[in-house]
């Protein structure tokens, strides 16, 4: 029994302890200080976890040496792994701007709740995407749910307080409808367990109490996913709650969603039941093109920065949803791919966004003349960042909708491409729009914040631009993501969760390797 | 040599630009000058290896699973990258002149932004696969953006708006897709001589839809609908116009349809698509009608920028011809029309500077005080007319013989319909200035002195005070005068040009 043996555990048990810890320390700037290094060591430990399971082998790992069928047990493959790096790292970044971020946006004498209910937060999402047993994947999603709520609430404005209720009632319905899923399923196959889930699903999935699971799972996951037309939670949630944790959601909380969903549908039902006999494709792909041609029109339209990206984000998740109804190698190999990009690009977003309220005191579109001349660093990145999304070459926006609009055109799905390539202009247009007025209008003298208004602290730029760095490197060395993201599409369509029988009873505090 | 080395001077010369800045702008302006002249000489060494036989490749980025970012050194691209790299030395000379006769502002960016565009068009003169050329092509949308709002006006905040958004909307939403085709029907993207597609690895109807993603949705080559972003263009800065957009820019459009044609589609399957027709009517409809636009233009760049348009439809009409003597037509006619537009647009800057006129009708009488400008203007617009003892003639010759090969008489009309309109349009302006007597003062703009109680000069005879030359800076002077008689000399030794084109491999 090795320490690197131990690792699943302690992707969960890191955040998990510092959250107390931060609640002990009643320190402001000591609790940010342990939400950075639990992150950190987050992001390392999810690091080697890839770097394991990048050849294809998967981790299963008996939680407390309770072996599977009795235990709860965490199981890692290429696709959770790269998740969980994701998770992970964008917490990390995020929280080393949340040092300045966070400071004028939630008063400091709160700001150890403030991080405690991050750590939470990131244990929950962590906790969804490593798990292996279906009920607790529950327990995670009610974790980071409750801490989300927390979070959205601290937001400055009154708003704030009923964007967190309505999260909270949404979150609540999706929670409820995928715990009255994972109900039904134990009661057709009696059994928790994702591995033993899939192995048994095939012999009752003509049973009347399969096809419930599978309706309440769908439904509950397209809430939490924010996928059209289930998504009103989400521009409110995005607007009123503290820019920093609206960055940190942005990049995380709908991806691991998006994740439980491939991990539900593909693996645990199977491919052949999902789209084949359920036909979840035609369910979802209309949703999805009519959310990221309409969201992104609505998103022209919005007079608040925050949430024009919000909206944004459903017609990009419409971008992931719909490549992911192709169901071909191709398709959720893209999905995957901008699952990754659009985490960065998005985080950024929010980010280059907080620094303009960190500094003007607002995000109103129209009056934002001028930051061009007071804040070129921050502008220069909100510019970077926005050609990422709309998919300019040598960014890693550019990566994602070439795969994407690649994957269509091999199955023939020309109206598709083209609706993506319209929503894509309509992407050009709501950055142009905002571009335009950072560079081109005189700044509005008149309220006092905006005069004298100078760049954004180092602190907060520094770990901006560092995002922005590495999405440009995948948009320049896109390979090193779309062969993660194939071999994990790969892993998806496979079916199922491991080879033939060979989940024999995992050692005691031991993770087995199998090929 | 490896074609990479050639965005090293480009981009390289940056840091000196920021650095030099406006307080020591001779030695910024120097820099560039010497790595205008170190790029020359590296494309120069390129072409030498080309006629001796030896072909150069890059290396290659993988930046999606088998698409590479990669640079190879092809006859084509090589004849462009030379055309550019030459220009930007006389350009950068030309700029000394104009930019500080016309006390532009943030020059230092202007020059940056300048480089990078330069870099951009050499990538995109070597690009290797459809992928890279992209790349190139948005970045020099992008890099070119702060060029044609450099004024910061409202006019030149109008005119990048249409610029960007006409450039960047039909590039992602036809040129991608149509590389993306490509991509997902023959698994690759590299340039390749004879083509990578054949007449039977898609329908005719796809075939021709594919054709026309391409041409129309690489706007740069200005073809209409897609052709308001030029004039749009021209309230940049005169050496932006001159060697943006009237060489590199659109420029980079015309090349990428040739490389498209020879090497996407190869010749041999173009001729079987069915789609070059209607796209041939575009061309010619596009050279006929913005030169009959042109004719309506009385602002000296707007009308130099519809004579353009129609001068890029020429090209695209000789990729579509699909025969090897109009390509090498077309590949020709992007470096005459260069030089010579290139050199009316000197002429129009200068005009601006010196004489504070941007009206054709204000031009009257101009050629006694600048004499030399308006010699040169004329021989440019011989050039453009295709007129001995002007290159021109060579290109429309060739374009002309492609079109007989091709069987398609009707364009003959068309080119030579064309040619007439030219000579309208453009030997008005010389014939103004050296025929037409002086305005009274009162008609023109304000700029002159206008003394009361002097006697007003009796039309017809020149007046004491224009009878002295007043022509541009020396610096902006001296680019015209070379470009024009390159002008000429093209049209006596076009040799060097047509052994390297004799070089393109067609099957």
């Amino acid at each position: 029994m090795t320490f690197s043996e131990q690792l699943p555990a302690l992707q969960i048990v890191i955040p998990l302890l510092g959250a107390p810890l931060c609640v002990l320390l009643r320190h402001a700037r000591g609790a940010w200080l342990v939400t950075l290094v639990c992150n950190i060591a987050c992001t390392l430990v999810a690091l080697a976890l890839v770097a394991a399971t990048r050849d294809g082998e998967i981790i299963r790992y008996a939680l407390g040496g309770w072996a599977a069928p009795t235990g709860i047990e965490y199981y890692i493959d290429i696709v959770n792994a790269t998740v969980l790096l994701v998770v992970s790292f964008i917490s990390s970044v995020v929280c080393l701007y949340a040092w300045n971020g966070a400071e004028k946006e939630v008063p400091l004498d709160r700001h150890y709740l403030f991080y405690t209910g991050w750590l939470l937060c990131v244990t929950g999402l962590l906790g969804i995407v490593i798990t292996g047993d279906a009920f607790n994947a529950f327990v995670f999603l009610e974790i980071s749910s409750l801490a989300t709520y927390l979070l959205i609430s601290l937001g400055r404005e009154r708003n704030a307080l009923t964007a967190a209720f309505r999260y909270l009632v949404m979150g609540s319905i999706g929670a409820s409808f995928i715990l009255i899923g994972v109900g039904f399923l134990y009661a057709a196959t009696g059994t928790l367990n994702m591995v033993d889930l899939s192995e048994r699903i095939p012999q009752a999935e003509s049973t009347r109490t399969v096809l419930i699971a599978f309706t309440f799972l769908a439904i509950g996951l397209m809430i939490k996913a924010a996928i059209f037309p289930l998504h009103a939670w989400l521009a409110n949630a995005y607007h009123y709650a503290p820019v920093t944790v609206t960055a940190l959601l942005s990049g995380t909380a709908t991806k691991v969603s998006l994740y439980l969903l491939l991990r539900f549908f593909f693996n645990i039902f199977g491919t052949e039941y999902s789209f084949g006999q359920m036909l979840l494709n035609y369910i979802l792909l209309p949703g999805a093109i009519v959310g990221f041609v309409v969201m992104s029109a609505v998103a022209i339209f919005q007079t608040d920065l925050r949430r024009m990206l919000a909206y944004s984000s459903v017609a990009q998740i419409g971008y992931i949803v719909a490549a992911i109804c192709l169901v071909t190698p191709l398709g959720i190999s893209a999905g995957i791919v901008h699952i990754i990009n659009h985490a960065m690009i998005k985080a950024a977003l929010f980010m280059a966004t907080g620094c303009i309220i960190y500094r003007l005191g607002h995000a109103h579109i129209q009056s934002l003349g001028g930051v061009a001349k007071s804040m070129p660093v921050t502008t220069a990145a909100f510019i970077v960042a926005g050609l990422s999304l709309i998919g300019v070459p040598l960014t890693a926006g550019f990566v994602s909708k070439f795969n994407l609009i690649a994957a269509m055109l091999e199955k023939g799905w020309w109206i598709a491409a083209a609706l993506i390539l319209m929503s894509s202009l309509m992407a050009t247009i709501y950055i142009g729009r905002v571009v335009e007025i950072m560079i081109f209008r005189k700044p509005r003298l008149a309220t006092p914040e905006s005069s004298g208004t100078r760049e954004a602290p180092l602190m907060m730029l520094l770990p901006l631009w560092g995002l922005i760095a590495i999405s440009i490197f995948f948009g320049v060395f896109g390979s090193e993501t779309l062969s993660i993201a194939a071999s994990g599409a790969e892993r998806l369509l496979d079916g199922r969760l491991i080879e033939a029988v060979t989940a024999t009873a995992a050692q005691a505090g031991s993770m087995e390797v199998s090929q | 040599m490896n074609p990479l080395w050639t965005l090293l001077p480009p981009l390289a010369v940056i840091p000196f630009i920021i650095f030099f800045g406006e307080k020591r702008k001779n030695l910024r302006e120097l820099s560039i000058v010497i790595a205008g002249i170190v790029l020359l000489l590296l494309n120069n060494n390129i072409y030498t290896s080309l006629m001796n036989g030896v072909s150069s490749r890059s290396g290659e980025i993988d930046m999606m699973a088998g698409l590479t970012l990669a640079l190879s050194a092809e006859p084509i691209g090589n004849l462009f990258a030379l055309l550019a790299s030459f220009l930007w030395i006389i350009t950068t000379i030309y700029s000394i002149g104009y930019m500080r006769g016309h006390h532009e502002k943030n020059q230092t960016r202007f020059y940056a932004c300048f480089a990078i565009a330069i870099a951009a068009v050499m990538a995109a003169a070597y690009a290797d696969n459809l992928l890279t050329l992209f790349v190139a092509y948005e970045v020099i949308t992008l890099s070119t953006y702060p060029l044609v709002t450099h004024a910061g006006t409202e006019a030149a905040r109008r005119g990048g708006k249409i610029y960007l958004i006409t450039l960047m909307s039909t590039s992602i939403a036809l040129f991608m897709p149509a590389i993306i085709w490509t991509w997902v029907v023959t698994g690759t993207t590299t340039f390749t001589v004879g083509g990578i597609l054949s007449p039977d690895s898609l329908s005719p109807l796809a075939m021709g839809v594919l054709l026309s993603l391409f041409v129309l949705g690489i706007a740069k080559a200005a073809i209409m609908p897609f052709h308001r972003w030029l004039p749009a263009a021209m309230v940049a800065p005169t050496p932006v116009s001159s060697l943006l957009h009237a060489v590199a820019v659109v420029k980079t459009g015309v090349f990428a349809l040739l490389k498209i044609a020879t090497y996407t589609f190869g010749i041999d399957t173009l001729a079987t698509v069915g789609a070059t027709d209607w796209l041939l009517g575009l061309a010619a409809f596009t050279v006929l009608s913005s030169s009959l636009v042109a004719f309506s233009k009385t602002n000296l760049k707007a009308r130099l920028a519809y004579s353009t348009i129609s001068q890029l439809s020429y090209i695209i009409a000789a990729a579509l011809l699909a025969s090897s003597v109009a390509i090498t037509g077309g590949a020709m006619h992007i470096v005459m029309h260069g030089f010579a537009k290139i050199t009316l647009f000197f002429c129009a800057g200068a005009i601006m500077v010196a004489a504070h006129k941007t009206e054709i009708t204000e031009l009257d009488g101009l050629g006694r005080t600048m004499p030399l400008t308006m010699v040169a203007f004329t021989i440019g617009a011989l050039g453009i007319i295709g007129l001995p003892p002007a290159s021109g003639v060579w290109s429309k010759l060739l374009i002309a013989q492609g079109t007989l090969q091709n069987g398609q008489v009707w364009l003959i009309a068309v080119l030579m319909l064309s040619t007439l309109l030219n000579i309208g349009y453009l030997l008005e302006i010389p014939l103004r200035a050296f025929f037409r007597p002086v305005r009274p003062q009162g008609s023109s703009d304000g700029h002159h002195d206008d003394h009361v109680g002097e006697p007003v000069d009796i039309a017809g005879t020149p007046s004491f005070k224009s009878a002295g030359w007043h022509e541009a800076p020396a610096p902006s002077l001296w680019a015209m005068m070379m470009t024009a008689s390159v002008v000429i000399l093209l049209f006596f030794y076009p040799a060097p040009l047509v052994e390297l084109l004799d070089l393109v491999a067609w099957r």
